[in-house]
Order: C-alpha cells, then sequence, then structure tokens
C-alpha cells in the first residue's frame, strides 16, 4: 500500500525571519542574504534573526532550559503546527510523531579555554579535569547536550505526547528524516509526522568540527555553486519543521496543503570522484518524468569537489530553476535538506512553481533527494 | 515462493536470527550468559581516568578491548563491530560484507574529548580559546579528528564493514535509543522496505566529563565500596544508576525469507510501543502514563494481552524515581497479577549501558527465552515495601519464557517497549 503524502504545516526560521511569505520571497530572488562576516572571523556566517520567542514558547522557565538550536527549533516546530491548523488539537498532538534531525549541544565556550590553558600546567592533569568539571559545569547543560532534547522540549513546550525519535549524522540525518516520515504515512504506520532540524551556526564549537577537515569557506559569502577559487561551507542558523499527513487525513479535516510529498531516497556513496554527480542523477532518475520547468531546490554545501558534481548532476534538469538553499540562509547540516524541503514547499505553496527535485549531498558522506508537486 | 506467514494484522512477521552482545561481563552470548546466570557484576573501580574528586568513582567499563588510549566513538565502533559480527555469524545471512538490509544502529552523541583538544591546545601561545583552535584546526594537521567526531561516522564504518545497504541510520533516543533501533528495524520489514536490518545498539562513552554530567544531575549512585553491590534495582537503598558501556545487536529478518534459507529462527519481536513524556525533561510523569501506554501499545501492537507475558526485562535502572515509576506502571497493566510476575534488571550487573541498553538487553532477553532461565537482579538485600515485585532476586531461576516485555524509558520523555517472543509453532 502506498498512500498520498501532503504538506500540511511549514515552519521555517533563518537569518531572513520566519514564515511561510518572507522565504517565498526570498525564492523569488526578492532578498539578499544575510551575512555575518565579522563575528566569527574569518568564517562567515548567516546569522539568525532575532525571534520573539514568547509567541512560541510562552514559559520563560521553558526558554532559559534551552540552548539556541533547541529554542530556533522549538520556534520552528511551533510555526509548523500553527500552520497545520493542530497547535490546540489535544488529540493530534497525542498521535504525532516527531523525528528529529540533531547535532549535539552547545559547549561552555569559556569554560573550555580555562581549563585547556590551566590543563597546562597542572601537576595532576586528570584531577584537575575533574575538579574544574565538578565545579564550572553547569548541571543543565548536560540536558543541553543531549541530542534527542529538542525532541523532548518540542513534546514538553507543544504538548506533544506522541513518540519522537532523533536521527543525528549531520546532513544525512536530515535526509533520513523526511524520508523516514514520508515512508511511514505512505505505507500506512501511521497518520500524521512532524519532521525537522534545526541549527545554530554561530558556534565556534561547531565550526571546529568542520574546519578539522577543512570544509569552511574562509573570508566573504560567495554563491554556492561559484566558490571554485575557495570552496567550503558557509554555515547558517535555521531551521524547519514540516507538518506531514496522508492525503486522506488531510482531506477529511479540510487542511490546507502545501505540496504534495511525492518521494524521498537516500543514498551513500564511496565518494569516489565522480560518484555523487553519479548518485544523486540516479536519485533523481528515480522520480520518472520530470517537467522542463522543474524548481530544482540545492541543499549543496559548497564543499570541494562534491559541490561541482551536485551542479553536474542538476544538470540533467537543463530547463530547471536552480536555487541553492545556501544562497539563501546558509547551509544548516542537520536541518539543511528539510530546510530546502520546506522551502521547496513554500515555492509550490506560493504558485513560483508546479514541481521541485530537491537534492543534497552531505559534506562528508551521505546523498538525497526528494520530490514534490503542487497539490 | 509466496510469503505466507503474516502476523494478526496481516504484517509480515519479523524473526529474529543472529544475537550478539558486548559487555563489561565479556564478549559474546556465552560469556555474558555464564555471568549473567550466576549473578556476577561486571562493574568495578573505573581505572581509565583518574577519579579524584569524583563523587562517583565505579562503572562498568569495557576494558578489555584496547592496549591504548581511545576515545567514546572508538570504542562505541569497536563494541558495535563485536556484536555485529557475532549476529551476523549467527544468522548465516548474506556473504561476508555483503548483509542484504539496512542497519539501523543507536550511537552515543559524541563530541571532541580532553586528549584531542588539549592536542590541538598544545601548540598555542598565551591562553586557550576556541580562536586559537580554530586557527590550529586550519592548519589541517588534525584532520583525523574530523571524521572521528562526526555522529554518522560509528554507523558509516560499520555499514561499510558489513556491506549493509541504503542509507545508514544513527539515532538517539537517549536510555531507549537501542530499543529504538529494533523498532525502525521492524518497521522496515514490515514496510517491505527490506527483507533484513541489522540493529544495533552501542555505547562506549564513559569518559570523565560523560560521568561528571550525570554526577551533576545526581543520577549516579556513589555507593563505590564495594562497586559490585552498588546497582541495586528495586531495593529500598537503590540511589542511581552505575554507567556501563556495551554493545547488542540483532539480525532481523522477514520470517518467510528466514525460512526459505533455512534459517535457525531465535525468536520474533513480536510488538513495539513508544510514547513520548512531555512531562519533564529528567523526570518521568508522576502517573506513569507514557510508561503505561508503550506497554499497552506494545501489547497491542503484537495482538497480545498482558496475561500472555511470562517475564519482564526492566529498564530498572536503580534510580529511586525510575524503578518506583516502572513498578507503578506495571503494576498498573499487569494488575495483581504482578506480584508473581517474574521482573528483572540486567542493569544490575553490567550497569546501564545507556544508548546501547535497549539492544543489549533484547539480545539477553532472547537468550532468556532460549535457555528457559531467568538472570537475575542482583544486589536485593533490602526490598523496597513500597514496590511489591518478584525481581527474581539474587539468583537465577528456571522458568519456561516464551514471551517477555523489555521496557526501555530515558531521558527527554523517551519511552519504548518491545514484546519479543519465541518462535510460534509452524503450520
Amino acid at each position: 500500500m502506498q498512500r498520498g503524502v501532503v504538506i500540511t504545516g511549514i515552519g521555517l526560521a533563518s537569518s531572513l525571519g520566519e514564515g511561510i511569505e518572507t522565504h517565498a520571497a526570498a525564492l523569488a530572488g526578492h532578498m539578499a542574504p544575510v551575512v555575518d562576516t565579522t563575528s566569527f572571523a574569518p568564517y562567515p556566517v548567516h546569522p539568525l534573526k532575532a525571534l520573539e520567542l514568547d509567541r512560541q514558547i510562552p514559559k520563560k522557565s521553558d526558554q532559559r532550559q534551552m540552548e539556541p538550536w533547541q529554542r530556533l527549533g522549538v520556534y520552528a516546530a511551533g510555526l509548523a503546527l500553527d500552520g497545520a491548523g493542530i497547535k490546540d488539537d489535544v488529540e493530534t498532538k497525542s498521535l504525532l510523531q516527531v523525528i528529529v534531525a540533531a547535532g549535539g549541544g552547545e559547549r561552555d565556550h569559556a569554560v573550555d579555554g580555562a581549563i585547556l590553558t590551566g590543563l597546562r600546567s597542572a601537576n595532576a592533569p586528570g584531577a584537575y579535569l575533574n575538579e574544574r568539571l565538578m565545579g564550572d559545569l553547569r548541571p543543565t547543560l548536560f540536558l543541553a547536550q543531549l541530542s534527542n532534547l529538542l525532541a523532548g522540549n518540542i513534546g514538553i513546550v507543544h504538548g506533544i505526547t506522541g513518540a519522537s525519535r532523533t536521527f543525528m549524522g549531520e546532513e544525512q540525518a536530515g535526509v533520513d528524516a523526511v524520508r523516514t516520515a514520508h515512508a511511514r504515512i505512505a505505507s500506512g504506520q501511521t497518520e500524521i509526522m512532524l519532521v525537522g532540524g534545526s541549527y545554530n551556526a554561530e558556534r565556534r564549537d561547531m565550526l571546529l568540527l568542520l574546519e578539522l577537515g577543512g570544509y569552511l569557506r574562509k573570508g566573504d559569502f560567495a554563491p554556492v555553486f561559484e566558490r571554485e577559487a575557495a570552496p567550503g561551507i558557509v554555515t547558517g542558523s535555521a531551521s524547519a519543521f514540516l507538518v506531514l499527513e496522508s492525503a486522506e487525513r488531510a482531506a477529511a479535516r479540510g487542511a490546507a496543503i502545501h505540496a504534495r510529498l511525492d518521494k524521498v531516497v537516500a543514498a551513500r556513496s564511496k565518494r569516489t570522484l565522480g560518484a555523487v554527480e553519479a548518485t544523486l542523477r540516479a536519485l533523481i532518475g528515480g522520480f520518472g518524468a520530470i517537467s522542463p520547468d522543474v524548481l530544482a531546490m540545492s541543499a549543496a554545501t559548497g564543499a570541494a569537489g562534491i559541490t561541482g558534481e551536485e551542479a553536474a548532476a542538476l544538470s540533467g534538469l537543463p530547463q530547471a530553476r536552480r536555487i541553492a538553499t545556501g544562497d539563501l540562509l546558509g547551509h544548516a547540516l542537520e536541518a539543511a535538506f528539510p530546510i530546502s524541503v520546506a522551502l521547496a514547499a513554500a515555492a509550490l505553496s506560493a504558485g513560483q512553481a508546479k514541481e521541485a527535485v530537491v537534492t543534497g549531498a552531505g559534506h562528508w558522506r551521505g546523498e538525497g533527494a526528494a520530490h514534490l508537486v503542487k497539490a | 515462493m509466496s510469503n505466507t506467514h503474516r502476523d494478526s494484522k496481516g504484517r509480515p512477521i519479523v524473526a529474529v536470527t543472529g544475537l550478539g552482545i558486548v559487555t563489561s561481563l565479556g564478549q559474546g552470548k556465552d560469556a555474558n550468559w555464564e555471568a549473567l546466570t550466576a549473578g556476577r557484576s561486571g562493574i568495578h573501580a573505573i581505572e581509565r581516568f583518574p577519579t579524584q574528586g569524583l563523587r562517583t568513582t565505579i562503572g562498568g567499563t569495557v576494558d578489555f578491548l584496547f592496549d591504548r588510549p581511545f576515545s567514546a566513538p572508538e570504542l562505541s565502533e569497536k563494541l558495535a563491530m563485536l556484536a555485529a559480527e557475532e549476529a551476523v555469524g549467527q544468522s548465516g545471512i548474506g556473504q561476508p560484507g555483503d548483509f542484504p538490509g539496512e542497519l539501523f544502529m543507536a550511537v552515543p552523541p559524541v563530541e571532541m574529548e580532553w586528549p584531542q583538544k588539549q592536542e590541538l591546545a598544545a601548540s598555542i601561545e598565551g591562553d586557550v580559546d576556541y580562536d586559537g583552535l580554530l586557527r590550529e584546526a586550519a592548519t589541517l594537521k588534525h584532520k583525523a579528528k574530523h571524521e572521528l567526531f562526526l555522529f554518522g561516522a560509528v554507523a558509516d564504518h560499520v555499514a561499510d564493514a558489513f556491506g549493509t545497504r541504503g542509507s545508514p541510520i544513527s539515532l538517539s533516543t537517549a536510555c531507549s535509543s537501542g530499543a529504538t533501533a529494533i523498532q525502525m528495524g521492524v518497521e522496515a520489514i514490515r514496510r517491505g522496505d527490506t527483507q533484513a536490518a541489522l540493529c544495533i545498539g552501542t555505547d562506549g562513552s564513559i569518559h570523565a566529563e560523560a560521568l561528571i554530567r550525570f554526577s551533576l544531575l545526581s543520577a549516579l549512585s556513589t555507593q563505590n565500596d564495594p562497586p559490585q553491590a552498588a546497582a541495586k534495582p528495586f531495593s529500598k537503598n537503590r540511589d542511581g544508576f552505575v554507567m556501563g558501556e556495551g554493545a547488542g545487536a540483532l539480525v532481523l529478518e522477514d520470517y518467510d525469507h528466514a525460512l526459505a534459507r533455512g534459517a535457525t529462527i531465535l525468536g520474533i519481536v513480536a510488538g513495539c510501543g513508544e510514547r513520548g513524556d512531555g512531562f519533564h525533561r529528567t523526570r518521568s510523569s508522576p502517573d506513569g502514563k507514557p510508561a503505561i501506554l508503550a506497554m499497552q501499545d506494545a501489547l497491542a501492537d503484537a495482538g497480545l494481552a498482558p496475561d500472555d507475558v511470562d517475564y519482564i526485562n526492566a529498564h530498572g535502572t536503580s534510580t529511586p524515581e525510575n524503578d518506583k515509576m516502572e513498578a507503578m506502571s506495571c503494576a498498573a497493566v499487569f494488575g495483581e497479577r504482578m506480584a508473581r510476575l517474574p521482573m528483572s534488571s540486567n542493569k544490575s550487573m553490567i550497569g546501564h549501558t545507556l544508548t546501547a541498553a535497549g539492544a543489549v538487553e533484547a539480545v539477553i532477553s532472547f537468550l532468556t527465552i532460549a535457555k528457559g532461565r531467568i538472570p537475575p537482579t542482583i544486589n536485593y538485600t533490602t526490598p523496597d515495601p513500597a514496590i511489591a515485585l518478584d525481581v527474581v532476586p539474587n539468583f537465577a531461576r528456571d522458568a519456561r519464557v516464551r514471551t517477555v516485555l523489555s521496557n526501555s524509558f530515558g531521558f527527554g520523555g523517551q519511552n519504548t517497549s518491545l514484546v519479543l517472543t519465541a518462535e510460534p509453532a509452524r503450520s
């Protein structure tokens, strides 16, 4: 049994602002990207446009117990629930299952620096580390650090008592989150799901992880597919959540439908030369006939080699209108693919296209694609 | 050949054809089973790192796999590989390096650890800050640390080693992660996405900061002496859990696929239930409602009734709150029968293997079914009068066990229950 899956809620928040209209305007080319080249120099980032948190996270105590990536995700999830008209639907929220693509929590950068400095001259480094960590770590840090606590906070703040799962694994976690949510509804295992991810780019610990592998672009912003001279990722703070629903259920309750999520597929190529291009071509090929004027929404990272391969794969759709998510709001790792699907759905919803293909290749591993059509 | 076997809901039946396990008690099913049924503890004083100044100095660390320093992802990967080798080997499925199915892995959230940060900091002049660390990273002299601390890398390496198909899943539902990995394999087989799944829970993340974080939450037992007596689930004097390490791996397979290739069926994953708890970030709903619903959902998913359950493999962490909540929830599901329905906690011997626990304990549950013997809850010397349970105290017990309910509950409101059964009589 394969049932139709539709998108009935879109929650988006980024450096551009929040909501479908704002992001649709950016998709239409009416907004320039917001880039901060000084705060984390030499690494440019797309900083989050400040959120009015009270609108989605009414309790200050909840806000305090979360880190920025969690607040951002909980906020975007709330927008999706509002948009789908189920925010106050207790019965639906008791059935609603959640899949979150998440990274890890933020380090206390000052504490880390001070301990690393002190460790150099410590006579007994192990004992020194224990003493400092026992004294300097906030007990609540642990909770902010746990990857599954974004899902936990979404449950607590929005009153969702259905089960949640958290996928980890950088960009591919986002692909597999959307893929699994779609598969569960399409196969009849569940009726409605909330799926998405959240990424805070304004933290040096994550820049450090990516820069260890030499994946970051330095200096200024350049469009994702025009970075050959100085390839690399420009990260952006952003989050997207989608309410996915069986077409029958959405129709029965008269929900507004942004787009139909036709297929979501994933692969793991060996990353030999040309493998990403061949893999993405094969994934797109599985979507069947695609209309020439399709929207090609790319979650390409900007990383050397594979970004060019993704462009080459998309050249198989020669008349497509190609938009890189990174050109609008930066690269958001785990959230990059859900954001790109959300942007494609927003474009379809706004009448900017009738069909969309979403692609993405993780900076280190994993490839994914999705096919959306106008409802 | 036509598929002829379906469960009570018309879905493919999910068979188990391979099991693998590593814990602080040893490597492999035989070593673990011998120790578990002898009531032996794997908890000991931690020697991996200095424990001066710590309130808790014990753990169920796995210390027999490396003779050099290692990081959490390295140990977690090694544990997973060993458990998977045992499970895949037993199942006889596919060919070496060519597993005909998908990979679902519960992996601990990892991040760069202190030794690696200290390596980066070594060449920094003056006070260390993240800008200095970033400058050192940009030299690309530490490139291997990128892959080492990616969340997706452990599963990627396991996928390479076993040749699993598709995009491997790395997941976390905190302390119910291992059970969620199994549940995802079950769902994929029921959907017909795959005929086989390699489901693994692994956790080798006991290092100083991990232990301190749990300690700061007052979640850990501080009764360090003797270490073997610290984990005492359901006892009145229980005072927290003991961190453990290990991995459990299961080969799940469409029952008809397994029959067709003449595989030995070790059991069935008959039902899964999961519920969120919107009550609190670390505390369970006091009424136990999400845990109750997870157990009831799992039974309903299996098409079974509470009376069909022969044994409960408890989450049983040995924290004051979990054990009370779990006992109360079980009483709500099983009623008066709870006083004589055996329910034991493997954690009394291996500690809480965290991300791995659901998978490790599912493996032990299938061994319990196969051997007809229930591992005890050790250290049960001071019963809690508020919790009237048959915890299989201190000594293993022979029993006919055909249906097990295995519970896993985690921070962030994660509640997962699995119904694990013997192979149905073939028709």
